[in-house]
């Protein structure tokens, strides 16, 4: 009997050869974007499509799984030709298919995960999954063809929040996680509470520009047992009884200065954890990954206090921060050179943990 | 002719292989595991069973709904990955027409029943005239009442097959005023075998379409729509 998450067919075969050219083809719905995209030796991006469902979810306020999973499959075929044509390549210039197989959406994995499979079947090529967190690392192996492991990396996003020291490729120490919620859901809560929407993370940002970070004191989601553990339900609760109380005395509240303030909370408790790791591990490398890793504040926050340490500080551009393929295909790279390859049985996992195989 | 014929849309998963008017190669499994795990582990398993170049086959045939909405995913990323990668066509098989041929010229009605959940199941009304099957009521979602009225109004005998009939089954008997019967045990669920013999017949008609366009029919609208609709409905009767 196999359940999700039953060990999958996997097998490590012989290191590859890597003096001569790979070109990896990698697919990503995990959420709420179709994507697809050719990286090449794991560093150059030469196709990098995303077919966003942002329009979609906004009618909804969120993302909707089943509708997530039902724009996965009439878009896929279009999204991988079009990587494959704006690479100038076909698939017989492919050497493996990367896929993401989690964690995220499993409706919206599954579409991905048997594409890919179908695809690499019936070309006889590699087949090598990712986990999709690994490959929002990944994205700042693509910006800076310089960083090699070891470096400290804070991944943020709709769905993780971990503080990891990147090894090796592929290999993790996670120093510390959210307790409750995400980081990126923190924002996205508040984001519903004010009006703003989805995707609530940019509106926030945005609207915060226009705000006072200093008028609202929120609490900061301090933990004590392990200094680099976050909480961020506590801020998020804050928020809304601070709503709540305004609006039951009929004040307004200027939601400007509301997003400036619980955007601060939230970036100075996520700096402040990464500058403490960074210090206590002797890490001169920091890096920001995942959709949170765009926002403006914190990377502005993080790199302030990264040249006050004369720590050397890399971040993806947005469009790499954002979910994508082409990340999927560098971290498949590094997984590929190493001899993973995974069995036509792989299946979307779901809730798949970091450094997992 | 030669056809690669698949069906996940229900709790079996089941491949085929098709060349003209002869089955190569059928392989069905009716157990817990996921499609994600099972479907391309079998295709594999009958392409090597009978030496297969996947370049040779005319198109692929799958069972393009109703179903369950995963498991008609699972089927219809394969293909479309399979099509894509052979430059091959898709042949949309309803499934409930796949089903039906499973019962070849049983006399009266033929009606497959897929259980569809919230008291409703998936489901057609067929015959076979002339050794052909004839779509009298193409593929529909209803409550099990609905659909015993109808056939009761039909009044023919009807053979009853599908993953609905052991959920539903004893109430069909109780509501039927017809005489009735439920298809046995190989024949009474989806197999790759129908798909591809309908998907062969199909595909020589011209019916058939890209892979990059075809997605699965669900018959039925999201949860999430299907709400949201309401909500705008009773914003307008206001």
């Amino acid at each position: 009997m196999a359940v999700n998450g039953d060990k999958q067919m996997q097998q490590i075969t012989e290191k590859t050869d890597t003096s001569k050219d790979i070109k990896i083809l990698a697919i990503e719905s995990s959420c709420d974007e179709t994507a697809a995209a050719v990286v090449l030796n794991g560093r150059t991006v030469l196709s990098n499509v995303i077919s966003s469902q942002i329009a979609l979810h906004t009618l909804y306020g969120g993302v909707v799984p089943e509708l997530a999973s039902r724009k996965h499959i009439e878009k896929i075929n279009q999204v991988i030709e079009q990587a494959l044509a704006d690479a100038q390549v076909t698939l017989d210039d492919i050497d493996a298919i990367g896929v993401t197989y989690g964690p995220g959406l499993v409706g919206a994995l599954l579409v991905g995960v048997a594409e890919a499979k179908a695809i690499a079947y019936a070309r006889k090529l590699p087949l090598v999954g990712v986990h999709h967190i690994e490959g929002h690392v990944s994205a700042n192996y693509i910006e800076h063809p310089d960083l090699e492991p070891p470096f400290l990396c804070l991944i943020v996003s709709g769905g993780h929040t971990h503080l990891v020291i990147v090894r090796d490729y592929g290999e993790f120490e996670i120093l510390g996680r959210t307790r409750d919620d995400a980081a990126g859901e923190a924002f996205d809560k508040v984001a519903r509470a004010i009006g703003l929407g989805y995707p609530g993370g940019p509106k926030v940002d945005k609207l915060a520009r226009e705000g006072n970070p200093d008028a609202i004191v929120f609490p900061k989601g301090k933990l004590g047992d392990n200094p680099y553990d976050f909480s961020f339900s506590g801020v998020k609760s804050a928020v809304l009884n601070y709503l709540n109380s305004a609006s039951m005395k009929g004040e307004e509240v200027n939601r400007a200065d509301l997003a400036a303030s619980f955007q601060k909370s939230v970036v100075d408790v996520l700096v402040e954890h990464t500058m403490l790791a960074a210090k206590e591990y002797g890490m001169k490398k920091v890096a920001i990954a995942g959709g949170v890793a765009s926002n403006g504040a914190l990377r502005e926050a993080m790199e302030k206090a990264c040249r006050r340490r004369k720590y050397t500080f890399y971040r993806p551009s947005p469009i790499l921060c954002t979910d994508n393929a082409a990340m999927i295909g560098t971290a498949a790279y590094y997984e590929y050179i190493k001899g993973t390859r995974h069995g036509w049985d792989l299946n979307a996992i779901p809730n798949l943990k970091l450094g997992e195989r | 002719m030669k056809i690669l014929a698949m069906d996940s849309s229900g709790t079996v998963a089941t491949a085929a292989i098709v060349e003209d008017d002869s089955l190569l190669a059928e392989y069905t499994v009716n157990y817990k595991k996921t499609h994600s795990q099972t479907l391309l582990p079998m295709i594999d398993e009958i392409v090597r069973m009978t030496e297969l170049d996947l370049a040779t086959i005319d198109a692929i045939a799958v069972a393009s709904g109703p179903g369950s909405f995963t498991g008609l995913r699972i089927g219809s990323a394969t293909a479309k990955g399979l099509g894509l990668a052979l430059d091959k066509p898709i042949v949309e098989v309803p499934t409930v027409d796949a089903l039906a041929c499973n019962l070849y010229d049983t006399p009266g009605l033929i009606c497959p029943i897929m259980d569809a959940r919230r008291n409703q199941v998936y489901t057609g009304v067929y015959r076979f005239e002339n050794h052909s099957l004839v779509t009298i009521r193409e593929s529909f979602a209803e409550s099990i009442e609905a659909l015993c009225g109808l056939l009761n109004e039909f009044g023919e005998p009807v053979t009853f097959l599908g993953d609905g009939v052991p959920v539903f089954g004893d109430r069909i008997v109780g509501m039927l005023q017809v005489p009735c019967s439920f298809a046995p045990a190989h024949l009474a669920r989806q197999r790759a075998g129908a798909v591809g013999t309908l998907g062969l017949r199909m595909y020589k008609e011209g019916r058939f379409c890209t892979a990059a366009e075809h997605r699965p029919d669900y018959l039925r609208p999201s949860q999430a729509e299907r709400e949201r609709a309401e909500r705008e409905k009773a914003k307008q009767e206001k």
